[in-house]
């Protein structure tokens, strides 16, 4: 175990790395010179210089991605070209509202997404099952922006029992929060319940055939008692880890739906810094986002392990 | 065509007519293409053709979809954008396939460093949300329809990478192969002939649902600004444009949108079908792993 632990370490942190060059690379990939660009009509040289300086532009290409990657140990990603603003704190500042964003929206996919998962699994082929199968085929097909747009159109337009968009933070007012989360949590969390009812029915499904289900049921017990204890404690296993990786990227911004509702997180953010060139705060924004789904798969990887043994022999 | 290609062909085909769903998918795709080739010529109006007087107009017998905010025809600018979703689809998985493959193929036969060296840079591009990549890359070359092509390929090179791999490690071991090797082939000639042609159902089926998934990037980045850009049609730009007015223009919201679902349906449900019969233990790409935007 401590072996494995100890790899899945080394491999992120090796992918880490290459994570950090790419975002590096990003701002040699734009073409002309990226501060200029930024600066557009409010060039001025010196504020021209100071930056160019700041990001270590002046330098050779490998004394500036060192001098980045030391500079992103420490916590420093530069400074902002709109604002001159450190860009982790920018970025940290964007988190929370992210966060209470992804996790409503993942705690509502799991509110749907169990009790049809294992119902679909266990009365497989009855209406129950038919439904789910729609529902998530619906569900990974549809444009999450547009469940959106339809939901603005009929929560806010036309029964008008929530605001169309905008962001209260949990801290200020919990009750006024809830109102604006409930329709991008809901229009998130539909899509990821999808991809979870339809993961979470063939799990089951496939514990379900197993061995020692059958013997479970061949020593009468009852059905619900093998549901419970045998069906459910297995087949919920790899489920752990698709939760998990659903909330890692949901973590990482909903662009689309943050951009539509107003919602001031990381997604949000990184719009906002794309379209004032704000290298910067979109390289800030992207490596953070990077390393935190790292680290979920990380941490996902060994309870994992943890929960199923047999993983650290592969 | 080898006797063993027909075969499986038939086979396909004989499933895919048995499964009313994946009939009605290919029913949509045909009409899409067929949209996409003449959606000029089908169009009832020009996609630019302001008129002043008719703006925000709901659907009517003119305009059966009714007119945006500069009354343009919607159902003209829908009919003329479907063109620019299934080029981006086809040119981005097109990307992905040919750069994933080769990738793969090169990581699983050679093995060795070159392995360790392609599959650790694909883990890099895993470990970006697909999205967020895709928005990255498009900031940084600017947008447009090429850079966006460019961006949906790249973000979905790994995965083709990934099953290219995984095939090529199982392929490699068998008696065929290393049969090749004895009679003195090339390694190009074992990979063409031997390997490709045994690692072609998994990457038929995520091709296919890989298509959907482009297309519904392509949607989202034109959303952002980030795709083709204005004046020409495009999906994703017509929600967004109309997210202002769809509380009072709900046709701006509903039918630009019911396109990208309608395609992203079709390809979907194709896509299932086909794994059925190809490669039943292959997960979807939404199952595998699924960045929502």
């Amino acid at each position: 175990m401590a072996r494995f632990v100890l790899r899945r370490v080394l491999q992120s942190a090796v992918v880490l790395l290459g994570v950090t060059l790419v975002v590096f690379l990003l701002l040699q990939l734009v073409p002309g010179d990226p501060v200029r660009v930024a600066l557009g009509t409010r060039f001025d040289p010196q504020t021209y210089e100071a930056l160019r300086a700041r990001a270590g532009l002046d330098q050779p290409l490998p004394v500036q991605y060192a001098s980045y990657l030391g500079h992103a140990l420490t916590g420093d990603l530069g400074v902002s070209f709109r604002t001159g603003q450190p860009v982790s704190r920018i970025v940290l500042e964007r988190l929370p509202a992210t966060l209470s964003l992804a996790v409503t929206a993942v705690v509502f996919a799991l509110l749907v997404a169990f009790p049809l998962g294992i119902v679909a699994a266990v009365r497989s082929g009855s209406a129950v099952d038919h439904a789910a199968r729609v529902f998530s085929q619906f569900g990974v097909s549809v444009p999450d922006f547009w469940m959106g747009i339809m939901g603005i159109l009929l929560f806010a337009g036309v029964l008008g029992w929530l605001p169309p968009s905008g962001y209260v933070a949990l801290t200020d007012d919990p009750g006024r929060w809830a109102t604006h989360v409930a329709l991008p949590a809901v229009t998130v969390g539909l899509v990821t319940a999808s991809i979870l009812t339809r993961f979470i029915r063939s799990s089951v499904l496939e514990v379900l055939s197993a061995d020692y289900v059958r013997t479970a049921e061949a020593k009468g017990l009852r059905n619900r008692v093998v549901i419970l204890r045998h069906v459910l404690r297995n087949a919920l296993i790899p489920v752990v880890t698709v939760v998990a990786v659903q909330l890692a990227s949901l973590l990482g911004g909903v662009i689309v739906i943050e951009v539509l509702f107003a919602w001031p997180g990381i997604g949000r953010l990184t719009f906002d810094a794309v379209q004032a060139r704000d290298y910067p705060v979109l390289q800030g924004a992207v490596l953070l986002v990077a390393a935190l789904f790292l680290l979920v798969n990380l941490l996902v990887d060994i309870l994992y392990a943890r929960l199923d043994p047999r993983i650290t022999v592969r | 065509m080898s006797a063993t290609t027909e075969r499986t062909a038939r086979r396909v085909l004989d499933a895919l007519r048995r499964d009313p769903l994946a009939v009605g998918g290919t029913v949509v795709l045909v009409l899409l293409v067929v949209v996409g080739v003449a959606g000029p010529w089908l169009a009832p109006a020009g996609v630019n053709d302001v008129d002043v007087d008719q703006m925000l107009r709901p659907p009517s017998g003119a305009h059966p979809f009714g007119t945006d905010e500069l009354g343009r025809d919607v159902l003209s600018r829908v009919l003329v954008a479907a063109r620019v979703s299934l080029q981006v689809g086809a040119v981005s998985v097109g990307i992905a396939l040919v750069a994933g493959v080769t990738l793969g193929l090169l990581a699983g036969y050679y093995r060795g460093w070159l392995d360790s060296v392609l599959m650790r840079a694909m883990d890099v591009l895993f470990a970006f949300p697909v999205l967020l990549l895709a928005v990255a890359i498009v900031a940084v070359l600017g947008p447009g329809l090429l850079t966006a092509m460019v961006a949906i390929g790249v973000v979905y090179t790994p995965i083709f990478a990934r099953i290219t791999r995984a095939g090529v490690l199982s392929v490699r071991e068998q008696v065929f192969v290393r049969a090749a090797v004895s009679i003195g082939a090339s390694d190009l000639r074992i990979m063409r002939r031997h390997v490709l042609p045994n690692i072609a159902a998994p990457l038929i089926v995520q091709t296919s649902l890989s298509l959907a998934f482009a297309i519904l990037s392509e949607a989202a980045l034109s959303f952002l600004g980030l795709g083709i850009q204005p004046p020409a049609p495009a999906w994703g730009r017509m929600l967004f444009d109309g997210r202002g007015f769809v509380t009072d223009a709900w046709w701006l919201g509903v039918f630009p949108g019911a396109a990208i679902f309608l395609t992203v349906l079709a390809f979907n449900l194709v896509g299932d079908a086909l794994r059925d019969v190809l490669d039943p233990r292959q997960l979807t790409l939404a199952e595998a792993r699924r960045s929502t935007p």
